[in-house]
């Protein structure tokens, strides 16, 4: 914190946090929920494992409105031109959870058609290993990923186009489980 | 009770082999027989639904592609197999489309995955890769992870480059 007064000043780091604060608790995720892992992404979103506590109210079907991408579902060759439109029509800062093994690796499908791991033609902020993850796998991912947010240093970086953090991410170890089955989850409402 | 010398009887001249698929009777038979077999066995004998029309690949020198068409009669409950072969050299056969219309999807993806024509398909074209896809997947000799750069990934200049591989073609 001291180094960050002398270099930035009080003002701007101020305000760095202010920014910060504001955009990892407003995070409109983009679902693009291409095959099973949507539907783990639409129990994330219902009530009992409720996003929008998280500040992700609405899920913009919009890549226009919205900052982070949640790909969730296997993406083929034919697929990934897609996908990559989407990402590229997200206005910055944008982030981007690789949700499921599919995304993350190939998952089962290790076959011609599958690309095995979408980091190879778009940068991933989070992995999110499961199949599919449970809703609270994904929801703790979105947790990681607002700390990330808080982290992010914008106006020391210059502008406001280039979203990708400079220093390597301390973060983002995939997810092994989320809270433990035999536990009773505290997440139970009436 | 069906078998296929019935269908002998009308027309001697008839070449066919038999062969068993599971418990069902099946038949090979030529190319320029196949479709007037096809229209007999629907219109007299009674199979009026195609369950399913595929293809594979023998990994013989000679009449290398076998198309298999599996057909069956409600009122029998019967099941047969019907097959054509054909050469890698000239994989056309002739379509069913015209007596079966649900083959048509059916023959497509067979040329899609192992590369033979139909000829009188209305609309031969691919049905799961690319249209200028070069390639036919489940030919045996066509490797499990596909063939580098076969299919480009989009361009990703912010990608991380720890985790690209070759396989983006341009």
């Amino acid at each position: 914190m001291m180094d960050e007064l002398q270099s930035e000043g009080f003002i701007t780091s101020k305000i760095d946090d202010l920014v910060n604060w504001a955009r990892a608790n407003a995070v409109w995720p983009m679902p693009l929920g291409i095959s099973c892992c949507a539907i783990e992404m639409m129990h994330f979103a219902g009530p009992r494992y409720d996003v929008s506590r998280f500040g992700s109210e609405v899920f913009r079907f919009s890549p226009r409105q919205s900052d982070l991408l949640i790909v969730a579902g296997t993406v083929t060759y034919k697929m990934s031109k897609v996908v990559r439109k989407i990402y590229d029509q997200m206005p910055a800062p944008k982030w981007v959870i690789a949700m499921g093994v599919c995304t993350v690796s190939g998952g089962i499908y290790r076959t011609y058609s599958v690309v095995q791991g979408i980091n190879q033609f778009l940068p991933v902020d989070l992995y999110v290993v499961g199949c599919p993850p449970r809703p609270d796998s994904l929801l703790k991912g979105l947790m990681m990923i607002q700390d990330q947010i808080r982290h992010d240093r914008p106006f020391k970086r210059g502008t406001i186009i280039d979203s990708t953090p400079q220093q390597p991410i301390e973060i983002p170890i995939p997810l092994i489980e989320g809270p433990a089955k035999t536990q009773p989850s505290r997440i139970i409402t009436v | 009770m069906f078998s296929f010398s019935q269908l002998q009887e009308r027309q001697p001249e008839l070449q066919f082999e038999p062969v068993a698929v599971g418990d069902d009777p099946g038949a090979i038979f030529s190319r320029d027989q196949i479709f007037a077999v096809a229209r007999r066995l629907k219109d007299e004998f009674g199979f009026v639904q195609m369950i399913d029309a595929l293809a594979h690949d023998r990994m013989e020198r000679k009449e290398r592609f076998e198309v298999t068409y599996n057909l069956r009669n409600h009122r029998t409950k019967e099941r047969i197999f019907i097959k054509v072969r054909c050469d890698e050299r000239d994989p056309h056969v002739p379509s069913l489309v015209p007596i079966w219309s649900g083959a048509n999807w059916h023959e497509r993806e067979a040329y899609d995955m192992i590369g033979v024509v139909f000829d009188g398909h209305p609309d031969m074209r691919r049905m799961y890769m690319p249209e200028d896809f070069e390639y036919y997947p489940l030919r045996k000799d066509f490797p499990l992870m596909g063939v580098p750069g076969s299919i480009p990934l989009p361009h990703h200049e912010d990608a991380d480059p720890r985790f690209t591989v070759a396989d983006r073609g341009e």
